[in-house]
């Protein structure tokens, strides 16, 4: 078995691939709010590359990787503000804005990253789970992971609990499902989006600091890569339910960390075949998941995209 | 016997800019009282009700409820004060269920599995039963008006609003709520009905405020006039009814023949097996409440939903297959229920919207280049011919009044000379004399031997105008009798009964 | 209280005039910036925005630039444009036009060393073609599947850049080259060279072919029906079904116009300005393109004139960068405002503000 996987522990490789999914998995359970409460921002990659360089800086100049993670959430919540006074209450074309949004971010963080470039960040430590840890194969993919593995799980959980179960989680949806209805009824609908962009963004952010205090860990322009396009491919793949994102985000993230390791084993398919591969497969599974017209018409909320304004 | 004031209002004013929606108005509705509230299309009706439940604030004015002045500023302010609304068009969320719909609309809904019982208690008691677990997107109209019905029910109002709430009904479904109204009065819940159908007031309230342009014009009690008093008074001159020819029929020019089709929304209505022919200078009308394919079956007719080639016949030629503009080639136009977005582009210019669909019949395209001027002239022709009311062509659609914007569709369609007209909803949301106009303009060309079809909510008007009568109920389409003859009673049957809904069987107070 | 009214049809006085609106604020929020950044912001602005044109030092050699930095920008926007209009996003550009440039430079180099009047018309074609074929996967996958044109287009480019570092590397790579990365320059190829037509101008076959589209979108858009039904597929597509246009025929046409265009801009830039096939060829291009459409407000001439704009940027900023130790990153932000500042003040055209007194105690 592990000759086929060029020489890879299976077990070394459910954990790797685990912690290979947090940002995507953090930055698609944000989107999904977003997107459930109508609102598409294609910005994403622009939120986690801001969040990856200011949670990277936050925690460079505090020591602190908390910090970071913390000021890296702010940044994304902080650039998903202008995403939303634009397109709630300038009413923008939302496409068109997720769009600049993504091109700004990339600009400006490289700008804020001009001085960072080869530091090495404050190392975030695993959570001490002390024996559990040892535990053969279980205790390696269970136990032996940095916070940010159990804050994604806990984060896809906390989304699933409140859209299903508080009034909070079904005002959101209605708000996607029907703005003008929720508006007729009473809800503010701009405020819910106002939030729900919010919460999206510093998901985001967060996602972003992972990669460059976790995955890499340090700051190069660009070290997203296309994580974000991969977030919101991932919120089509799954329907716009919860758990399905982390089905999404672990595959994805298995994905990454296989072709990752082909490529450092010497495997004989020519690197840039490799690297491209998430991406191809994310195009593959975006094309079977949307080719099924009926079902996915019904998942995707009905108000998605469009802007709101009331009239009278 | 006066029972008490529930609700007054005095001196209530509400400007937009370029209209004043209510001038000066002021009435009062008694506890246990079914008031109407009476005008055409664009007297001001939604906008008086709208500051009663608070979605909108008066600009002068004032209200009290109880005696304790009443000034809610949103909705839920006006829940709370124990006023509840059913809108006509329905605040639901189609991919929600029952239950969840109706939490949405009360002010602290109880937990879900307590709900779902007082829903299906409620319902059942009422004689409007739900299930609280299905999706409303799969429900009918009618059964979707059930929910916003129990929603306001299960807040125990002092005051339903009802906004024009028999358009998606049966005859029969109408007896049903009408029933269940009067049992609502009597418990002590008084009714702000509102509506433009004289019949039903008549039947069902005890008194009436008449809108017209803004302003109270009279307050009467309804039983004691008739039907064309109220009517004058509403529209404040004499209406006559449209000239109808008495030609002969020609040959069949529309022919459908077993239509089956998916529809293309999520939550739509499939056609099943639809067969209808039309002979030229016949004008067949279909009736059939929201929800029962109408849309669908104008677009398979329009050409915008494909079908079997055989399955559509225009002038015995098989044309299922083909798109809108081979069918407007072969003869046939159509004009969609929804104006704007649909059958003209709100932001583009009457002229432009003239090119939308009549391009191939007026030949305004040359070798895939426009002819401007021709398009020009031709939406003036049809401003001319049809008494648009518009600064000029190059103005936005959205720009015209929704009576103006349906003339010209209407007008632009009956323009191009066609062989089969079919026109879904041709009088929604218009004042009475666009009303007036448009329906004999679709007489005149069905007397100049077009074959029309026409798809409408309006009984009255499908009575008035069609020669044959046809339903449609649940994607399917009764078989078509003459008008002349139909009793109200075998309309309501053709078009479904009553779904379902059963007499309320409360306790008599 | 502001609150916003629609307005009866949208302004043509608004629609003009806001694009010059968002270029005054984004040069005073740049200067912010620039000024944060620990440089002069009047200087910084100057710098970018005059010097290139008139400074007695350097506008000799910076003005021709202009040409050619516009001409791809102007080619792809136009072509993204029409797709925009109508409510088709192809986000992929850049890698429509990576490809191009390496189905072009390949054919060229396939010729290498025959000199013949027919290897740049070949090239021409087989860049256009390159970019076609990458822009019709989006495309039919929407048609045939349904699937998102956004996530798949923008996908691809990440896609086309693994491709074009193979090819530098692999491929590609200059037999010649002593080993390093990257293809036979066409500077020493005539026959497949894309050169200064005008010397002095920055004028090429690009900006000959940057022209001609920009003429040919405005009669198509204003006097062809194919025009029209864009524009009404983008306002309102339900009225666009109900006046015959063909929703899949419309994306695969807007597809393959603005992939052939990348393309095209690909092939004219590795065969000219660029000069070979590197793993730094994909220069951001396909991207700036998106910002140009817009600011032109969608429209040929302005998207002519934006591009000109931004060519401006472009050269300014590497004028800054190296006068005033301004950091390259520093303009790709400031472009990104431009985009929001074109956004934000867009709603002028459409909606009016109004101001509305305290609410009257009720």
């Amino acid at each position: 078995m592990t000759g086929l996987l060029g020489g890879i522990d299976p077990v070394v490789l459910v954990a790797s691939l685990m912690v290979a999914a947090v940002p995507i998995m953090l930055a698609a359970i944000g989107e999904l709010v977003a997107e459930k409460a109508g609102v598409l921002n294609l910005g994403v990659e622009g939120m986690m590359i801001i969040g990856a360089v200011c949670g990277f800086v936050g925690a460079v100049e505090t020591g602190s990787p908390l910090a970071g993670f913390v000021a890296g959430a702010a940044a994304g919540a902080g650039l998903s503000l202008i995403f939303a006074g634009l397109t709630q209450l300038l009413l923008a074309n939302q496409v068109a804005t997720g769009l600049a949004l993504t091109l700004f971010g990339l600009g400006l963080s490289s700008l804020i990253g001009q001085g960072y470039v080869g530091i090495k960040p404050p190392p975030t430590g695993d959570v001490p789970f002390g024996p559990l840890a040892g535990i053969p194969v279980l205790g390696t993919i269970l136990f032996d992971h940095d916070p940010l593995v159990y804050v994604s799980v806990l984060m896809v959980a906390a989304v699933w609990a409140v859209l299903r179960f508080t009034r909070a989680g079904l005002i959101l949806r209605a708000v996607g499902e029907n703005h003008d209805a929720a508006h007729a009824l009473g809800y503010p609908v701009q405020r819910v989006r106002l939030l729900a962009i919010l919460f999206g963004g510093a998901m985001a952010g967060l996602g972003g600091a992972t990669i460059s205090l976790i995955r890499v860990p340090q700051w190069t322009d660009g070290i997203t890569a296309g994580a974000g396009w991969i977030a919101l491919a991932i919120v089509v793949f799954a329907s716009w339910k919860p758990w399905r994102v982390l089905v999404g985000a672990y595959l994805f993230g298995g994905i990454t960390v296989l072709q990752l390791n082909l490529q450092a084993a010497g495997a004989r398919i020519p690197v840039e075949y490799l690297s491209m591969s998430p991406y191809l497969i994310t195009i593959l599974v975006l094309v079977v998941m949307s080719a099924d017209r009926g079902r996915a018409a019904l998942r995707a909320p009905a108000a998605l995209g469009r802007n709101f304004h009331a009239s009278r | 016997m006066t029972r008490p004031a529930l609700l007054t209002a005095e001196g209530l004013t509400k400007a937009y800019p370029g209209v004043v929606a209510n001038s000066d108005v002021s009435f009062a509705i008694a506890e246990g009282e079914v008031h109407a509230l009476l005008g055409e299309n664009g007297a001001g009706k939604s906008t008086l009700v709208k500051m009663i439940y608070g979605l909108v604030k008066p600009d002068a004015g004032a209200m009290t409820l109880r005696g304790a002045p009443f000034a809610p500023s949103k909705p839920s302010a006006a829940r709370a004060r124990g006023v509840a609304m059913v809108f006509q068009h329905f605040s639901l969320f189609e991919a929600l269920n029952v239950a969840e719909n109706v939490a949405l609309g009360m002010e602290k809904p109880p937990r879900m599995g307590e709900l779902a019982g007082r829903i299906r208690t409620v319902s059942r008691d009422y004689g409007l039963p739900l299930d609280p677990d299905r999706l409303v997107g799969d429900l009918s109209a009618g059964e979707r008006q059930r929910v916003e019905i129990i929603r306001c029910l299960l807040q125990d109002p002092k005051l339903l609003i009802m906004d024009e709430p028999t358009s998606v009904l049966t005859p029969q479904e109408v007896d049903i709520l009408f029933q269940t109204l009067r049992q609502l009065a009597r418990k002590g819940t008084a009714i702000l009905y509102i509506s433009h159908k004289l019949e039903e007031i008549r039947s069902l309230c005890d008194t009436a405020t008449i809108l017209r342009r803004g302003k109270v014009v009279a307050s009467c009690t309804p039983r004691q006039k008739s039907a064309r008093e109220l009517a004058e008074l509403m529209v404040g001159k004499v209406l006559n009814a449209p000239a109808r020819s008495e030609a002969p029929k020609g040959a069949v020019a529309l022919e459908v023949a077993n239509l089956s089709l998916r529809s293309p929304g999520a939550f739509g209505t499939a056609l099943k097996g639809v067969s209808l022919a039309v002979r030229k200078g016949e004008i067949l009308g279909i009736a059939g409440v929201a929800g029962n394919g109408q849309d669908e079956l104008l677009l398979a007719l329009s050409g915008e939903l494909r079908s079997a080639r055989d399955a559509v016949r225009i002038d015995g030629a098989g044309m299922g297959d083909r798109g809108p503009n081979a069918r407007r080639r072969a003869g046939l136009v159509a004009a969609p229920e929804e104006r704007l977005g649909h059958a003209a582009a709100p932001d583009m210019s009457l002229t432009e919207n003239a090119l939308l669909s009549g391009a191939v019949r007026q030949a305004l395209v040359r070798r895939g280049f426009i002819d401007w001027r021709a398009t020009r002239a031709f939406a003036e022709g049809i401003v001319r011919d049809y008494d648009v009311r518009t600064p000029g062509v190059g103005v936005a659609a959205r720009a015209l009044s929704g009576g103006n914007l349906q003339k010209f569709v209407v007008g632009r369609e009956l323009s191009q000379d066609p062989g089969v007209v079919v026109v879904n909803q041709p009088t929604w949301g218009v004042d009475a004399s666009a009303a007036a106009a448009i329906r004999q303009a679709l007489i005149d060309r069905a007397a100049a031997g077009a074959a029309v079809v026409v798809i409408s909510q309006d009984l009255d008007e499908l009575i008035e105008i069609a020669d044959r009568f046809a339903a449609l109920n649940g994607g399917r389409l009764s078989a078509s009798r003459p008008t002349r003859g139909l009793s109200v009673d075998e309309i309501g049957l053709m078009m479904g009964g009553a779904h379902g809904m059963e007499a309320a069987h409360l306790d008599h107070a | 209280m502001i609150t916003l009214e629609r307005r009866p049809g949208p302004s043509r006085f608004w629609t003009a005039v806001t694009p010059l609106l968002a270029v005054v604020l984004t040069m005073v929020a740049g200067g912010a910036m620039f000024a944060i950044l620990g440089k002069d912001p009047v200087v910084a602005i100057r710098t970018i925005f005059w010097d290139p044109l008139f400074h007695p030092d350097f506008a000799a050699y910076s003005r021709p630039q202009l040409l050619v930095k516009a001409a791809p920008l102007i080619l792809i926007a136009i072509g993204l444009s029409l797709g925009f209009r109508a409510g088709i996003w192809n986000i992929g550009a850049e890698g429509q036009y990576i490809l191009g440039a390496i189905c072009g430079a390949a054919v060229g180099l396939g010729f290498y060393p025959t000199e013949a009047w027919y290897v740049f018309p070949l090239m021409v074609l087989a860049g256009g073609l390159g970019g076609w074929l990458w822009a019709m996967i989006p495309a039919l996958l929407r048609t045939r599947f349904n699937s998102s044109e956004i996530l798949v287009s923008l996908l691809l480019v990440y896609v086309a850049q693994s491709i074009l570092s193979s090819m530098a590397l692999g491929a590609l790579r200059n037999p010649e080259g002593g080993g390093f990365p990257g293809s036979r320059n066409f500077a020493s190829y005539p026959s497949g060279a894309n050169p200064e037509l005008v010397a002095g101008t920055g004028l090429h076959w690009g900006v000959a072919a940057a022209c001609i589209a920009v003429i040919a979108a405005f009669v198509l858009l204003q006097r062809h029906i194919l025009g029209f039904q864009i524009r009404l597929a983008g306002e309102a597509p339900k009225a666009a079904r109900f006046a015959g246009v063909a929703p899949d025929r419309l994306v695969v046409l807007c597809f393959g116009i603005s992939g052939t265009l990348a393309g095209l801009a690909g092939l004219f830039e590795v065969a000219g300005p660029a000069g070979q096939i590197s793993i730094d060829f994909g220069s951001g291009y396909g991207f700036t393109a998106i910002i140009v459409a817009f600011l032109g407000r969608l429209n040929p001439i302005g998207i002519l004139l934006a591009g000109l704009l931004m060519a401006l940027t472009y050269i300014g900023g590497e004028l800054a960068q190296f006068m005033l130790g301004l950091p390259s990153a520093a303009i790709q932000a400031f472009q990104g405002m431009l985009l929001f500042f074109l956004l934000a003040v867009d709603l002028l055209s459409n909606y009016r503000p109004r101001f509305v007194g305290p609410r009257r105690p009720a």
